[in-house]
């Protein structure tokens, strides 16, 4: 091979600087396994202040603190730290065992004790866990011997479930006491697969295998989670071998690699829907029914995310427990104009109202709103497209002053029915826009329902009367793309965490 | 004497400017739609329990109280607790600003050296194809932004030729030695060579995509003013008196030609600094700018405050600095 001397001179500069900088480490067998991950981590106690109730940043938690119970990638739950758990005959008590020979990172013992003050903690809204008011139907926790018993103070079917959702963590009641808030955020410390090393807030945190892991020692001995928030940049990671997992890229990025590194494409626990406002135009059925009809889901998702996405017709995902496959909404925009001419609308005298999306918080979302809007323009529906990022839209819908309709993603690692269409439905939640005494009638009753067969039948039948009744529109179950080199199998978890310790070398 | 009047009359001005930002900013941002409450609320929260969380986070008072109790924790260096890292403000702003300073000076040094370059070289080729492409390359420097600029350098140096690390400070795995957040100058001090060359090439990409609009400026202006002091009477003497070009344009006609370069770096780098926002969530690189990101995204409201105003006294700063620098180059001015 001949080189002229330009040749030659960028071949010596590249060398030089490779050999001054260093090379990223590309295909050598993996030590540390890097993982680009998309959101920051704010602080580490996993049950207080904003961070606590961010999806996003769960995956992180769990590799450091184990959740009282369990949650397999399926979304169903498993024996954890708790490996028994249920309630008296009458309900007015809650029983559960505690793991025995399981330690915290510092080699203490984990206990009973600590699950007892755990719940207590959560409860007590001094603390400012978010979600105290659902650990706060708890109350007089006590252990005994690997026995923590708490009296129901208002029955709630769910608690369990919450046990393996926002804030359902375990804490070292005894370490924490002893370092305090401030000692813990420095030094937190779990019983989780993976032992906090080091962390730089904004930037990474470095993770040691835990060798005492109740589950399992995991199969890489050190991670570290870089935090790279800008998507094209963690493809740059990854397809540079700078990092060897990373999650959430375009998914035209993602076909793209998928060739040359691993590449898993499944469903999560996030979907993407429409709030409907009950105020001006939405007030109308024929309005609303027309709407949901109009929209092509299915090419939605064909065309704007490259076939990554599950079209849904109600709240509830086929993962969740309260899915029913027999409720459809067709598209059908024959039908859409059918109800417009009922209520004296058609293409010459369109229906009109406001519908405002975010843009770039979800893949493609405010495109997709482009494209509904453009298939309502079909049939006789003229929305104009208010974008607004996403605090506008919590303020908003905290207030009940969403537009007539709204676009949002909605996410429910637990799969209950109660998280996902109660929640968003029922008038009285801060989450709901939809204010309809006899929807609020057909839900408050299952609150309480003790009976769990009958509960979730209770909520199919609430899913079909909203889905008749055009009261919102679910469009979408998400698809989280995950790409990683070649040395490394991930395990994708269907609530949407990156989880390390159920990533293997390949 | 004018000179330290002066200096004390741009004191009492920074102090103003600073209360008048810190006044505007503390009010925009709890006017401006979304409240970190809102962020927060737990699927099933009732009204008590949004009031619950309103007053745990003191966000029940009024907006002007809210103030008072702010700006009285701030006379005593308190700038309160940042909602999602439940830490100091200060301790958090103050912790990542050397990452930023030290980006935006690494960012200006490179400025510096290709704008000057470009102008030395471009005043010497003047009138040649030479300079007319140093023309067009300066052009494509400063219409491109720098965020684009980032993008490109991350596919080239990052991608496809990955000589210089994507993402962060420095690399995770190395135990750092250092007592500050001043990571590059400290490794120099220390003399860790092996660190010096780990935190250059995780910040090169991100100063050189800050540096290349504001080089593309800097080489613009300097070629510009020497070419006009070339023109001028003592310059022309001097290549009668038989000096040679290189030495008629560095040792002569820059001197001169430098003091409006000089302004216009300053006024720069407080935009250079700006930049820095976006460029370090690019980079992921872990500088205020990065933060401020977060804490928007997060309405993470003290923190905010804090960057803000920071940020307002590094602009305040650099420019009382630009204008004693300029007073005491510029003769007229040091002996008015």
């Amino acid at each position: 091979m001949k080189l002229s001397r330009r040749e030659l001179m960028k071949l010596s500069a590249a060398t030089a600087a490779a050999g001054t900088f260093g090379l990223p480490a590309l295909a050598q067998d993996i030590d540390e396994l890097v993982i680009a991950y998309n959101v920051n981590l704010p602080s580490w106690d996993p049950t207080t202040g904003p961070s606590a109730v961010n999806p996003t940043i769960q995956g992180i938690y769990q590799s450091v603190f184990d959740q009282f119970i369990l949650q397999e990638p399926d979304l169903s739950p498993a024996p954890g730290l708790l490996t028994e758990w249920g309630w008296n005959d009458d309900n007015t008590q809650v029983i559960m065992k505690v793991r025995e020979g399981v330690t915290w990172h510092d080699g203490s013992p984990f206990t009973a004790e600590d699950v007892a003050w755990s719940l207590a903690r959560a409860a007590d809204p001094a603390t400012g866990n978010p979600i105290n008011f659902v650990w706060a139907t708890l109350e007089n926790f006590a252990a005994d011997g690997n026995t923590v018993t708490a009296d129901v103070k208002s029955f709630d079917p769910t608690i369990f479930k919450w046990m393996y959702f926002l804030t359902g963590y375990v804490l070292p009641k005894a370490y924490y006491e002893k370092v305090g808030a401030d000692g813990f955020e420095a030094a937190p410390i779990g019983t989780g697969p993976y032992m906090v090393e080091k962390f730089e807030r904004n930037a990474f945190v470095r993770l040691k295998a835990n060798e005492n892991y109740w589950g399992g020692k995991p199969d890489f001995e050190t991670v570290t989670i870089k935090f790279v928030t800008d998507a094209a940049a963690r493809v740059a990671e990854v397809e540079s071998g700078n990092a060897h997992v990373t999650l959430e890229m375009p998914y035209e990025e993602y076909d793209r690699l998928k060739g040359t590194l691993n590449g898993v494409a499944a469903p999560i626990s996030d979907i993407g829907m429409i709030f409907l406002n009950d105020i001006d135009v939405m007030l109308d059925p024929n309005v609303r029914k027309a709407c949901v009809h109009a929209i092509d889901k299915q090419t939605i998702i064909d065309r704007l995310l490259s076939g990554y996405g599950v079209a849904i017709d109600t709240l509830q995902t086929p993962e969740y427990e309260a899915y029913d496959p027999s409720i459809k909404v067709a598209y059908d925009p024959e039908k859409a104009k059918e109800y417009l001419a009922a209520s004296g609308y058609g293409p010459d005298n369109p229906v009109k109202f406001k519908i405002q999306t975010t843009k770039g918080f979800k893949p493609k979302d405010y495109e997709m709103v482009q494209a509904i809007v453009g298939l309502w323009r079909k049939v006789g529906i003229e929305a104009e497209i208010e974008v607004y990022e996403i605090a506008k839209h919590y303020e908003l819908r905290a207030a009940d002053q969403l537009a007539p309709a709204a676009f949002y993603n909605w996410g429910n690692s637990v799969g209950d029915p109660t998280t996902s269409t109660g929640f968003a439905m029922f008038g009285p939640s801060p989450h709901s826009v939809w204010d309809g005494a006899d929807l609020i009638e057909k839900i408050g009753p299952l609150w309480g329902e003790a009976d769990e067969a009958k509960r979730i039948e209770g909520w199919k039948a609430v899913d079909a009367y909203i889905a008749e009744n055009a009261l919102v529109i679910p469009l979408l179950q998400y698809v989280q793309p995950i790409l990683s080199a070649k040395g490394v199998a991930v395990t994708p978890h269907a609530s949407g965490a990156l989880l390390p310790h159920l990533m293997k070398r390949a | 004497m004018q000179l330290l009047r002066s200096f004390l009359f741009r004191l009492a001005s920074t102090a103003i400017t600073l209360i008048g930002v810190a006044v505007i900013v503390f009010f925009v941002i709890r006017i401006v739609p979304g409240d970190p409450i809102s962020m927060m609320l737990p699927p099933g929260a009732t009204d008590e329990d949004i009031a619950r969380l309103t007053a745990l986070y003191g966000l029940d008072k009024s907006i002007p109280q809210q103030f008072l109790i702010w700006a009285g924790g701030v006379l005593h260096g308190d700038f309160g607790m940042s909602i999602t890292a439940r830490r100091p403000v200060l301790e958090l702003v103050l912790g990542r600003l050397p990452a930023t300073l030290e980006l935006s000076i690494m960012a200006l040094v490179i400025a510096v050296i290709l704008g000057g370059a470009a102008a030395l070289i471009g005043t010497r080729e003047r009138g040649t194809k030479i300079e007319a492409g140093i023309d067009v390359g300066n052009g494509m420097a400063l219409s491109v932004p720098d965020f684009l600029w980032a993008l490109v350098l991350i596919l080239l140096f990052g991608v496809a030729w990955p000589v210089f690390h994507i993402s962060g400070r420095i690399t995770p795995s190395l135990d750092l030695p250092f007592a500050t957040n001043f990571y590059l100058f400290e490794s120099v001090l220390r003399l860790r060579f092996d660190l010096w060359a780990d935190i250059v090439s995780h910040m090169f990409m991100p100063a050189l995509a800050l540096a290349i609009p504001l080089a593309a400026i800097i080489g613009q202006l300097l070629k510009q003013s020497l070419k006009e002091t070339m023109h001028l009477d003592y310059v022309t003497l001097a290549r009668t008196k038989g000096y040679g070009e290189n030495r008629v344009i560095i040792r002569e006609a820059l001197p001169n030609a430098i003091l409006p370069t000089l302004t216009l770096v300053g006024v720069q780098f407080t935009f250079l600094i700006g930049g820095t926002v976006i460029i370090e969530r690019l980079f992921s690189y872990e500088g205020l700018g990065n933060m401020a990101i977060d804490a928007v995204i997060n309405r993470d409201l003290p923190l905010i405050q804090g960057i803000v105003i920071l940020f307002a006294v590094i602009f305040t700063a650099v420019n009382l600095v630009v204008d004693l620098t300029y007073a005491l180059l510029n003769p007229r001015l040091r002996h008015a």
